[in-house]
């Protein structure tokens, strides 16, 4: 079958086996591989992508449903050569170290401080709790997205952060 | 840095060596442009899925291999027979057993690999799977590892010649005359019985790899998820027979390994066999069940643990015996002299009269390793044990857990000291460490919490634990696997713009080598590390060394990355002597340069010293041209790193359910190369601490079925699970590494369950507990509540 969506800014048009998962067209067929599969159940969220903003698994997602949708990637986090602060911010506090969870991780923490600007440190975990990392046990992930919360609310002040 | 962190170390944005620097991966990492094992794409790559057996011991009756070979999208179907044929169907464990490629005679374990299909596409392959016919006869299984040496227990490995039992080995330790003896005159002698469940390293990223053979030059390439890919590439060469030559081990981005990389896996075998024969390239990626429920798990020991002491608190002897669950293959990664590991060091961090241990290893029908999970070679059995009879002895003493610790901890000036198991600590200083614990807990203040909140009827927990670690395997005279001395190669160029590039045996898995050691040259040569280019993973383009386990890495290869940065810089300093037209006795090293002493107007910087070295015109007599070396590291010791840790813990009366509150840890692992390298490793072990603590156990039925082969199942910590770790340190150097380093990777994971279970032990007081296994799971906490724990196998 024919699928049309929005990849990262981009509008694709493909075709696909009806029962092909999200993650594997993003991962086999478009060769997006930052995306990453980690399970069979729908725990890890390492295949975690935004669709219109909202962070969803992709491994239990037909990319059918993606169709006439907007698809982000961890690759599309990065626009004109510009990182966006949660990269920096996952960077700066050692947020990752295998760097597996890393794309979910990001992408579920964008969604979250597009919604809510100055998340506690209980509302960061909360919202990646449908995540697994097995590298870091968390706080610098915390840290990282504290200090993206606050970087940007330091540039949407005009300032310096 | 946690606030509670020192800033004695160097607080300098871009440190040329050791302080806070970012890591050199994480611009690919973060940019999702890192490449993992499925990432790799080759022109005409096939797929290949594995069929894995349902039971946990069959005797395969026939396999019907048609219909897969019929699916229009199928190029090959493999089973146990077709590489009986070329030989290929058993293979060698890291502990000098065999192993099943794929099952010819019978499965012995469920999941255990039965055939293979290679099809064109990954889903068509795993369709195939469905496709192929197996009759297998029921034979009962031995699960119950206590009931594996009964006489009656069926025989699971018939395939080695004359077995007619289970047994693998037994093996002692220490002075069992000796100990009996202090047991026997003792004042108080108490003892437990401690279930160290099976548990799994489940890094994100499943195992898997892509095999290339080419058939006219007969280059065999393979990208895998190894942490040793100079050990598999030699094993490879003695299994298959191929020349090593002929083979280039890659290991690219690894997400994750924690020991589940070390062995080698028959998945691998089979997409290197399906690569020859089909002269394609194939790609083999395990799906998480596959990866739980067949590859190396961690501990499965049943212990009994035993201490003597004095009415006062004075620890004398401790003795343990213990029954090892070693599943189908005896698969543990373990130096040949060292079945159970260094499982020698139950003797803690104690000053002991005696230790004597007894083991007994035994085959059972569930998956075999017993590698994996940060173990540092079953330390964290052996750290464990100890930990939690101490406790158990407190108990008994009715003395405060920290108290009884201080009283018995090993004494700055004993060091080095050599243990009642003949292991000989390098160097410590433990109170100190043990007290900045205390001191950042507000021990005191804790312990009036808790009595305040006990006599409101509200279960808190302290616990604590104080570990002695043993890493940096090892002394070549004393350690090998499978007959590879366990010492490290590394190589450093240094190009004549002064620009580096250093070659690595070891591989990471998310520790940063490229940071860390391009921190470990940089310190040594005074070239900033963003000019230095780690070169890792890769068979082909490093030196032999045996890998990323065990916490190796620094104390290994890392003392052969500061030992080639110094060979290199004698030759430098040569050279500057002629360049400065002065003695070599006459130059002093400054990070960077030589400079003549007395004159400092006179210097050369070793950017400088490379143009030269590679340079037109004469270098000083005898000298040849260029500016790198290469050595091979064999240390003359262990390293033992140590820590104290401190975990408070809330149970809820009416769920059972443990909240972790708080955890401190203070670590030591000598000299410290990057502090946020150091801290993330340090958090990432006490997460993998809390969760096999509380959640983490791979069971099965009686059948021998896998009840823990998914992530719903399987429980790993969330970010809810764990606290807002609070860490800081103390700095004791190792005395024989050249920088005084001595690992960290595995530290957290060894110290930190041991105080997560005396802490939940502890908030259960009010009911008279003294023990009670993992992983307590808020219906095992209940049941321990009232009265009725039982061992969770
Ligand atoms: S791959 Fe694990 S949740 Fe999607
Ligand atoms: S960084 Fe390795 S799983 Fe998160």
């Amino acid at each position: 079958m024919q699928v049309n969506m929005t990849v990262n800014g981009t509008e694709i048009s493909e075709e696909i086996e009806p029962r092909m998962l999200l993650v594997h067209f993003l991962r086999d067929q478009l060769r997006l591989t930052g995306t990453h599969w980690g399970c069979d159940t729908s725990n890890c969220g390492t295949c975690v992508v935004l669709i219109d903003g909202e962070p969803v698994k992709s491994c239990t997602t037909l990319a059918a449903m993606a169709a006439g949708h907007e698809v982000t990637t961890v690759e599309g986090l990065e626009v004109d050569n510009v990182l966006d602060p949660i990269q920096e911010g996952f960077m700066q506090c050692h947020g990752l170290q295998c760097g597996f969870c890393t794309p979910g991780m990001m992408l579920t923490a964008r969604s979250l401080l597009n919604a809510n600007p100055d998340p506690s440190e209980s509302e960061i975990r909360e919202a990646i709790s449908g995540q697994i990392c097995r590298c870091t046990g968390y706080s610098t992930i915390v840290r990282s997205i504290r200090w993206t919360a606050e970087h940007e609310a330091g540039i949407s002040q005009g300032g310096a952060a | 840095m946690t606030a509670t962190e020192s800033t004695e170390e160097s607080t300098e944005e871009r440190p040329i060596g050791f302080g806070r620097l970012l890591r050199k991966e994480d611009p690919r990492l973060i940019r999702g442009m890192g490449n993992f094992v499925d990432d790799v794409e080759l022109p005409g790559m096939l797929h290949m899925a594995i069929l894995r057996s349902p039971m946990a011991h069959a005797r395969i009756v026939s396999i019907d291999k048609s219909a897969a070979e019929a699916h229009p999208k199928v190029v090959a179907v493999i089973t146990g027979a077709d590489l009986a044929e070329q030989g290929l169907a058993w293979m060698p464990t890291l502990s000098n057993d065999v192993q099943a490629v794929l099952a010819t005679d019978k499965v012995r374990f469920q999941h255990q690999e039965v055939a293979f299909v290679v099809a064109e596409d990954r889903y068509s392959a795993r369709d195939a799977l469905e496709l192929i016919e197996v009759d297998y006869e029921w034979i009962d299984p031995v699960i119950d590892v206590r009931k594996a040496m009964d006489p009656e227990a069926p025989v699971i490995r018939d395939d080695l010649e004359g077995k007619t039992d289970n047994h693998i080995f037994d093996w002692e330790t220490g002075d069992a005359a000796a100990t009996a003896a202090v047991f026997e005159r003792a004042e108080v002698v108490v003892s437990e019985d401690i279930v160290y469940p099976r548990v799994h390293p489940a890094p994100m990223e499943t195992c898997g790899a892509v095999a290339d053979f080419e058939r006219v030059s007969g280059k065999l390439t393979l990208w895998c998820t190894t942490q040793a890919p100079h050990a598999h590439r030699t094993v490879y060469a003695l299994v298959a027979g191929l020349p090593e030559h002929k083979i280039r081990i890659i290991a690219p981005d690894i997400g994750g390994g924690f020991g589940n990389k070390v062995p080698i896996y028959p998945g691998y075998v089979c997409a290197i066999v399906a690569s020859l024969v089909i002269g394609k390239p194939v790609k083999w990626m395990e799906d998480r069940t596959e990866n739980l429920a067949s590859t190396g798990f961690a501990r499965d020991y049943i212990m009994k643990g035993e201490i003597a002491a004095t009415r006062e608190g004075r620890i004398l002897a401790v003795r343990t015996e213990v029954l090892a669950d070693h599943g189908a293959f005896n698969g543990v990664a373990a130096p040949t002299k060292y079945p159970a590991g260094f499982f020698g060091v139950f003797t803690g961090s104690y000053d002991l009269e005696a230790a004597y241990a007894h083991m007994e290893a035994v085959y059972t029908n569930k998956a075999p390793g017993g590698v994996a999970y940060a173990c540092s070679f079953r330390i964290t059995e052996a750290v464990y044990l100890v930990e939690r009879m101490v406790d158990v002895l407190a108990h008994e003493l009715e003395m405060d857990p920290a108290e009884l610790r201080l009283k018995n901890l090993i004494k700055p000036d004993q060091f080095p000291y050599e243990t009642k198991t003949g292991w000989v600590y390098d160097s410590g200083d433990y109170e100190p460490a043990l007290r900045k614990a205390m001191e950042m807990a507000g021990y005191e203040e804790l312990r009036r919490e808790q009595a305040e909140k006990r006599e409101r009827g509200e279960l808190m927990g302290i616990g604590l634990s104080f570990f002695t670690e043993a890493v940096g395997a090892g002394p070549r005279k004393d350690m090998d696997i499978l007959g590879l001395g366990m010492n490290d190669g590394c190589e450093l160029r240094i190009h004549p713009t002064g620009k580096a590039q250093v070659r690595l045996s070891v591989k990471t898995q998310g520790q940063g080598h490229e940071t860390t050691f391009a921190q470990i040259v940089a310190e040594e040569i005074g070239i900033p590390p963003e000019d230095i280019e780690v070169i890792q993973g890769d068979t082909d383009n490093t030196p032999f060394g045996l890998g990323t386990y065990g916490s190796r890495s620094t104390p290994v290869s890392g003392a052969a990355a500061a030992l080639v940065t110094r060979k290199v810089r004698d030759k430098a300093q040569i050279i500057a002597s002629g360049m400065l037209e002065v003695s070599v006795a006459d130059l002093e090293w400054t990070k960077g340069a030589f400079t003549v002493k007395g004159d400092p107007a006179k210097s050369v910087t070793i950017q400088e010293i490379a143009m030269k070295a590679h340079g037109a015109g004469d270098l000083p007599d005898g000298l040849e041209g260029g500016l790198e070396a290469q050595i091979c590291y064999n240390p003359s010791n262990l390293t033992y790193p140590f820590g104290a840790y401190i975990c408070v813990v809330d149970v809820d009366p009416g769920t059972a359910v443990v909240k972790v509150r708080r955890f401190i840890a203070v670590d030591d692992c000598g000299t410290r190369i990057n502090p946020m390298i150091i801290e993330g490793q340090v958090h990432g072990g006490l997460a993998d601490g809390v969760g096999m603590a509380l959640m983490e156990m791979i069971a099965f039925d009686e059948d021998g079925n896998c009840l823990s082969g998914s992530l719903m199942d399987y429980l790993i910590p969330t970010a809810l699970e764990t606290p807002d770790w609070e860490t800081s340190f103390t700095v004791t150097p190792s005395p024989h590494h050249p920088i005084g380093a001595k690992g960290i990777g595995e530290s957290a994971t060894v110290g930190s369950p041991p105080a997560v279970v005396n802490a939940v032990i502890d908030a259960l007081k009010p009911f008279g507990v003294r023990h009670a296994d993992m992983p307590l799971t808020p219906s095992r906490v209940w049941e321990t509540m009232r009265g009725n724990h039982t061992p969770p196998i």
